[in-house]
Formats: structure tokens, sequence, C-alpha cells
């Protein structure tokens, strides 16, 4: 098993990383027992994310794929940033080793569970 | 960058005056120690001369050490062999939850073969229980395998006493020592078992060639059939280079006696007081003082093994996990497990074992990088985020 240039890079300098203050959205998936938890926090002005930031406890690949998920959806319209799957996260990383795969879906999980909040604290279904 | 190397329980470096017995070997002696002409000869010379340094390390004859492709083949050797051979006495087998997985996997197949297994428990050190063993003995039970030093946590298992009751009860005993052979004494008679696996790249030697003992009368079977080598239990051409390497790897342990083991036990406990001193949230696993004297596991909370094994990595600092994310399985450690130590806290186990290449230095910079990296991860570790704010409201 060996990781990507690219994975190793946002492991080794996630990118948005921290607490967000008042965050619009928070999605919070995994848990301790896996192994991995991951909390996206996204901040939206006229459908559009304006700002993400994470934070994880997982593995490099949990992390890198934290990082990579909060890049690609700033300045996405929401309904687009639905359509953001773990597969296109892999990708974008240049690809993950067949067994940490299941790390890409917590960070379309993360993405789809904050903007619900997001859509459920404004009140839109 | 120089690479400080912190994980000899999964493989040492081959040392120089190996490489040189191994490189000998390769060049010059070619010959199949089975045929009677000269060259066959010299290698069956050089090889007998490995068996005579394994019996004297052993306390046994030399016909009782059966050469192997390692730790594995010998386990399975073990386990299945005896089983198979005991079928009509019973079909009762005892061991551990906290055997390698050539022990662990090998009892499971033989539990499709009709055979039942107790996987005794263990303390929150890793520690059997000698009492469970005796408890546990039914007149059906065969086979009793029982670890001798522990390769996550390093804890060192009550043998000698299981041997004495596994010999009262007259039931074949088997102790995989793949990890003391070479560091604590493992002469089998003091030890009182009828089997023992030991494998070379854990002692400095090369890749691909372990020992069985097997005592002399033991009822087994061969779970390969070929040609007569190795009394037929092991059959095939040996590896020669190999057993050649093996041979001189256990000579230099042999030789170098306790005093290396003191030199790595004062390493382990330098770099243990370090992390102590400037980590937070840390946890030793394994028994305080019956442990390999190279072994420390550690327990970093709110953070998980792989990122730390990665981080240090940058560092150039080589170390294991007992983090389920290293492993392609994605299940945490059995061993962790069966000390009681819950998921969550085992994903954060990192686990450092020293060799004869180590050196204070490196205990140092390892102190200096380790701080850092723990920090760094916890830094956006939601559940220490967590922990903290319960720590203010608290």
């Amino acid at each position: 098993m060996a990781y990507s240039e690219k994975v190793m890079d946002h492991f080794r300098n996630p990118r948005n990383v921290g607490e967000m203050k008042d965050p619009d959205g928070v999605g919070k998936v995994g848990n301790p027992v896996c192994g991995d938890i991951m909390e996206l926090y996204i901040k939206v002005k006229d459908d559009t994310i304006v700002d993400a930031k994470f934070q994880t406890l997982g593995c490099g690949a949990a992390i890198a794929t934290s990082s990579m998920v909060t890049e690609m959806v700033k300045g996405q319209k929401l309904e687009d940033a639905l359509k953001i799957s773990n597969s296109m996260v892999a990708e974008a990383l240049g690809g993950l080793p067949s067994q940490k795969m299941h790390c890409s879906v917590l960070a379309e999980e993360a993405l789809q569970s904050a903007i619900s909040d997001y859509r459920n604290k404004k009140g839109i279904k | 960058m120089g690479r400080i190397y912190l994980d000899n329980n999964a493989t040492t470096p081959v040392r120089p005056e190996v490489a040189e017995a191994l490189a000998g070997m390769l060049k010059g002696c070619y010959g199949n120690p089975s045929t009677l002409y000269c060259i066959g000869q010299e290698a069956h010379v050089e090889m007998e001369h490995a068996r005579d340094v394994m019996a004297g390390i052993l306390g046994c004859n030399r016909e009782e050490v059966i050469f192997t492709s390692g730790g594995t083949e010998s386990d399975n050797i073990a386990v299945l062999g005896v089983a198979r051979a005991n079928r009509k006495k019973g079909n009762h087998i005892i061991t551990t939850k906290i055997e390698h997985h050539a022990v662990l996997n090998p009892c499971k197949a033989l539990e499709k073969e009709g055979f039942s297994v107790t996987y005794l428990p263990v303390d929150k050190y890793g520690m059997v229980d000698p009492a469970d063993v005796e408890r546990s003995i039914t007149s059906g039970t065969v086979l009793i395998s029982i670890m001798h030093a522990n390769n996550e946590v390093g804890t060192i298992q009550p043998i000698a006493e299981i041997g004495k009751m596994a010999r009262a009860h007259k039931i074949t005993f088997h102790t995989d020592a793949v990890q003391s052979f070479g560091k604590l004494s493992v002469n089998v008679n003091e030890l009182g078992v009828d089997l023992l696996s030991a494998s070379s790249h854990k002692i400095y030697g090369p890749k691909g060639v372990g020992l069985l003992y097997v005592r002399k009368g033991t009822k087994i079977l061969p779970i390969m059939f070929g040609g007569h080598q190795e009394r037929s239990l092991r059959p095939g051409t040996e590896n020669v280079p190999g057993v050649v390497g093996f041979g001189k790897a256990a000579e230099l342990m042999a030789a170098e006696g306790p005093a290396e083991e003191a030199r790595l036990l004062k390493l382990r406990e330098r770099l243990w007081e370090g992390i102590k001193a400037n980590v937070p949230h840390v946890k030793l696993n394994g028994h305080p003082t019956m442990r390999l004297a190279g072994t420390l596991n550690v327990i970093f909370e709110y953070v998980e093994g792989e990122s730390i094994i990665l981080s240090l990595d940058e560092h150039g600092i080589c170390a294991a996990s007992g983090s389920a994310c290293t492993s392609d399985a994605l299940e945490p450690s059995h061993v962790l497990a069966a000390m009681g130590v819950p998921p969550e806290k085992s994903h954060g186990a990192l686990r450092m074992s020293f060799g004869r290449e180590n050196t204070e230095q490196d205990v140092d910079k390892v102190l200096e990088a380790l701080p850092k990296v723990v920090e760094k991860l916890r830094s956006f570790s939601p559940i220490y985020k967590d922990f903290l704010k319960q720590q203010q409201t608290a």
C-alpha cells in the first residue's frame, strides 16, 4: 500500500483545517470505534459555499480526503456541491489504495450532512 | 536525514557478518546437502553446523531441530501436525487470544476439521493465567500452544509454569518463540516445551528461514509431502544459504548474551520516560516488567496510529501501529482487544521496537519529533477538541 504524492501533500499540509466560528452547516460523520471521525463546517451565502473547514481524527487517507473535499466545495453552488462523490474526491487526490476507499466515503457523507444541516436550519427541504 | 529504524519486532537488518556468510554460500557452495559427492557434502557440513548452533541454544539434540521457511511455517507444522496426528486421542486444543495469526489461523482451520479450540483470555498486561490453562484441560486435549513473548506488546508468558502442567497431563506443548529466540533463554527443558518455533529475520538473519524444535517422540504429521529432508517433516531441499545465515545470526546473538538486552532495556525506558514527560494522555501497553527489553507499545489518545506513523516517517523514523488503518483487514489489534483496550483507544497505539543499531541519540531524536507530531494531529482531532471543551466545563 502506498499513498500518492498528492495524498501525502494534503496529509502533510492539510488545507482549511480547524474549527469554524458560527458555521452555517456542520456535518459530523464516522465514529471512534472505527477510528475515523470527520467534522466538516460550511459557510453559505446566496446558495453558494463561501468557506469550508474541517477537523478529522483518522488515518492519512481520512485527513487527505477531508482536506481535498473542503478545497473542492469552496465557491460551489449547493446543488453542485451535492454532486461531489467520494470517487471524485479520490480521483482529485490521484487515487487511493483500494482498502482506503472507504475513507473517501466519509468525506462525501460529511459534505452531504453539512449541507442538509444548513438546509434544516434554514427550513429548506 | 539518517533513518531511525524502530520496528525491529517486524524485521531486522541483516548484520554484516551474516551477509558475508550468506554471500559465501551463494557464491561458492551450491551443492544439494542430500547428495554424497564433495560439493553436496560441503553444503551438508555447513548446514549441520548451523543445526548444532541451534541445538546448543535450545539445549536439545541436533536431530530435534527442523529447518523451515520461517515462523509461519513452523507454527503451521506444529499446530496442524500435532492436532492431526493425535486425532484419535482427542480433538481439543488450548491456545490464547493474543497469538500471532500464524497460530490463530491454523487453529481456525482445525475448527473446520472438527477440532474444538479454547482461546484463553489475558489480563490487562497481556499475561495468560496458568490456572486458566489448567482449568481448560480436558481428557481430549491434544495440544497447548502459547507464545513465549508477544510481538505487539512484548509481554512474556509464564511458559515454564505452563510447561510443567502440560507435562503432568501428558499434553503436547508448543510455544511460538519467534520474538524471544536469541533474546531470552529458550532452553526447551527449562521451558518444558515439546515444540518451539523461531525465525531468522527477527535476529538479524535473512528472511525466508526459520526452525521448529520437535522433541523426540512427539506425535506429529507433516503438512507438506515430498522427500526425506528434515526427517520428512519438512520435505524439500533446504534453503542452505538461509540456514547458514540463520545459524550465524543465532551464534552472534548467543555470544552477546544478556548484555545487549540490558542495553535495549535502557533505551526503551529512556524513550518511555521521555514520552511520559513530554506528551499528555499516553498509556503504556504490555507488562511493566515481564516484557521484551526492546518493545514499547504506547497509546496516544485522541489521535490515530497510521497518521502518527506517516508523520514520523517524514522525520525519518520507522515505527508500527495497532491501528486498524495500517492493516489490510481494517480491524484493530486483536492483542490490545484481548487486553481490554477499547477500539477507540487501540487506534492510537504505536509500537516502537528497538534493535542493535539503535542508540541514545535515536531516542533523543524521536523525543524531539514525536511530541510535535502528536500535538499537530491533536490540533485538528475533533475528539480532542470535545475533550478539551469537556475539561473547561468540568
